[in-house]
């Protein structure tokens, strides 16, 4: 068995599956940060426009399945209607995983900006009436005294959504990209007789990938909150 | 919600007003400019000529594929949830147990199977049927994902059980055990029901996140909504308009359910007895931050 093992190992390489796994997570972590900070912006605006829109992408992003949405990346905007993010002559799993990235990123900003609007939420009236005192408009107010709290009080809840983010990147193995869960349907159909062992590395791997995040944010949580 | 969030800017003034209008008027029209280069980019795509629509007047397309497809999604998903709760509360109660091998042991099964995708489980489940027990057929792929569902939302509502206890006063577990309960009878009849009135609207939000997750049974071959509107498109030739129609009918549900947690927390907080419910605050208390199994209503 432990022979049958390594030449599994040997077969697939799980460290360049988890890799890809990562990458994922960076890149739709930054892209989701960025969608999730303007939409909880415009969430808490004073235009009722930009409110109500905030509101629709929140509502509607958060109940669609994540599958769907990356479906409707790779197979709809990228095979159905060929378009493509950056290069033209890319290959087709360049492609995919940047599709991939896209559904990932504007499905989990709708949790962002919840988790911001949270923060938000937590920090106290009197701050934002003292801003406005000394004659700070909305703009200030947000960027100079609400926000630098709000994220401070939101790390706890962004720190589940990056959680949720990197377990939630195997779904784009249903689009072909080559990560953890990908790897491990295809080392179960290789391997049968081996799958309680399979199962074993990777979901340890999805331990030791989000176990020490975990553990990093509540301390962070912790140490960053606003003393009150 | 906007009494909290309006202390932000002043009540407007006129000039304010005036500014807010342009900004309004500048907005939307930024955001229908957007709709429309959308829309416009479709429609030269052809994706909104009546070829591509009118499978949807069709009542086989609803009574082959669309309504059957939703039928799975929503049998997948309740057996799911039963599972789960009752799993669940049988965890919860394991990590909250006087004895410590059992703590310890549902402790270290709730924080393993909540770190691990629950794609990966379903995968994980499908390939033991099929290998290990020998399952085939239809039933095999359905056995996948109730199976992932259940070992993942067990944990989480474990956690939601176990915060529910947490929140209670300490005077009701005191006075059951002084009225002479054993702890055990004192968790099963005093604290649990209180902890899941408590809890009911965070586990009607999961029962949103239990019917997306039944989604990803699509790479085991459940013929779920998603997959059997492939299917459609596949033979329709009308892979967006097929999509839009799915995720209309999976925001309508889930925001229906949404919008039922909704109104059993506000029923349950004006109801004026037992603890308030405490929505906000576990979600800052730093013990439920790794994995966060209460974290906000329907996280993904």
């Amino acid at each position: 068995m432990l022979g049958g093992l390594s030449d599994l190992l040997a077969e697939y390489n799980v460290f360049a599956a988890f890799w890809m796994t990562i990458k994922l997570t960076v890149a739709a972590a930054i892209g989701a940060l960025l969608i999730g900070t303007i939409i909880a912006i415009m969430r808490v605006s004073p235009v009722a426009v930009f409110r109500s829109f905030g509101t629709a992408y929140v509502t509607l992003i958060r109940n669609t399945p994540l599958t769907l949405i990356v479906f409707f990346c790779a197979f709809g905007f990228y095979i159905t209607l060929q378009y493509r993010i950056g290069a033209q002559n890319s290959p087709i799993d360049v492609q995919n995983f940047r599709w991939g990235v896209l559904g990932l990123a504007i499905y989990h900003a709708a949790f962002v900006a919840e988790a911001l609007r949270s923060g938000i939420n937590s920090v106290p009236q009197g701050q934002a009436e003292a801003a406005r005192a000394i004659g700070l408009d909305f703009g200030a107010t947000l960027s100079k005294v609400v926000l630098p709290q709000a994220f401070r009080g939101a790390i706890a809840p962004l720190g589940n959504v990056l959680i949720a983010l990197i377990k939630n990147t195997t779904v784009v193995a249903t689009i072909g990209v080559a990560e953890a869960s990908y790897l491990m349907k295809g080392m179960i159909e290789f391997r049968p007789d081996l799958i309680y062992a399979i199962f074993a590395i990777m979901a340890t791997g999805f331990v030791i990938l989000t176990l020490p995040i975990g553990i990093l944010f509540t301390t962070l949580s912790r140490r960053l909150a606003v003393k009150r | 919600m906007s009494a909290e969030v309006s202390v932000l800017f002043d009540a407007p003034g006129p000039k304010a007003r005036r500014r807010h209008l342009v900004i309004a008027v500048v907005g939307s029209l930024g955001i229908l400019a957007l709709l429309y280069l959308v829309i416009r980019a479709l429609a030269a795509k052809g994706q909104f000529t009546a070829a591509k629509w009118s499978p949807f007047l069709e009542p086989v397309t609803w009574t082959s594929y669309l309504l059957p497809g939703l039928r799975a999604t929503l049998v997948a998903a309740f057996f799911s949830v039963i599972l789960a709760i009752v799993c669940g509360i049988l965890l919860g109660m394991g990590r909250l147990s006087e004895a410590a091998p059992v703590r310890w042991a549902c402790g270290v099964f709730v924080e393993f199977f909540r770190a691990v995708p629950v794609l990966m489980m379903m995968l994980f489940a499908y390939y033991v049927f099929l290998f290990g027990v020998q399952i085939s057929g239809e039933a095999l792929p359905l056995l996948g994902v109730i199976a992932g569902l259940t070992f993942y939302n067990s944990c989480v509502i474990a956690e939601l059980i176990r915060s529910g206890v947490g929140s209670l006063p300490k005077g009701q577990r005191e006075a059951g055990l002084a009225i002479g309960l054993t702890p055990f009878v004192t968790l099963r009849l005093v604290l649990l029901p209180q902890a899941i009135t408590i809890m009911l609207p965070s586990i009607v939000s999961q029962l949103v996140v239990i019917l997306k997750d039944s989604a990803l049974g699509f790479l085991i071959l459940y013929p779920e909504l998603v997959r059997s509107g492939q299917t459609l498109a596949a033979l329709e030739g009308n892979l967006i308009p097929t999509f839009i129609v799915v995720a209309a009918i999976f925001i309508l549900i889930n925001y229906l359910l949404t919008r039922l947690a909704h109104y059993l927390e506000r029923r349950l907080q004006t109801r004026g007895r037992g603890p308030r419910l405490p929505v906000t605050e576990p979600l800052m208390s730093p013990s439920m931050a790794p994995g966060g199994a209460l974290a906000v209503p329907g996280q993904t």
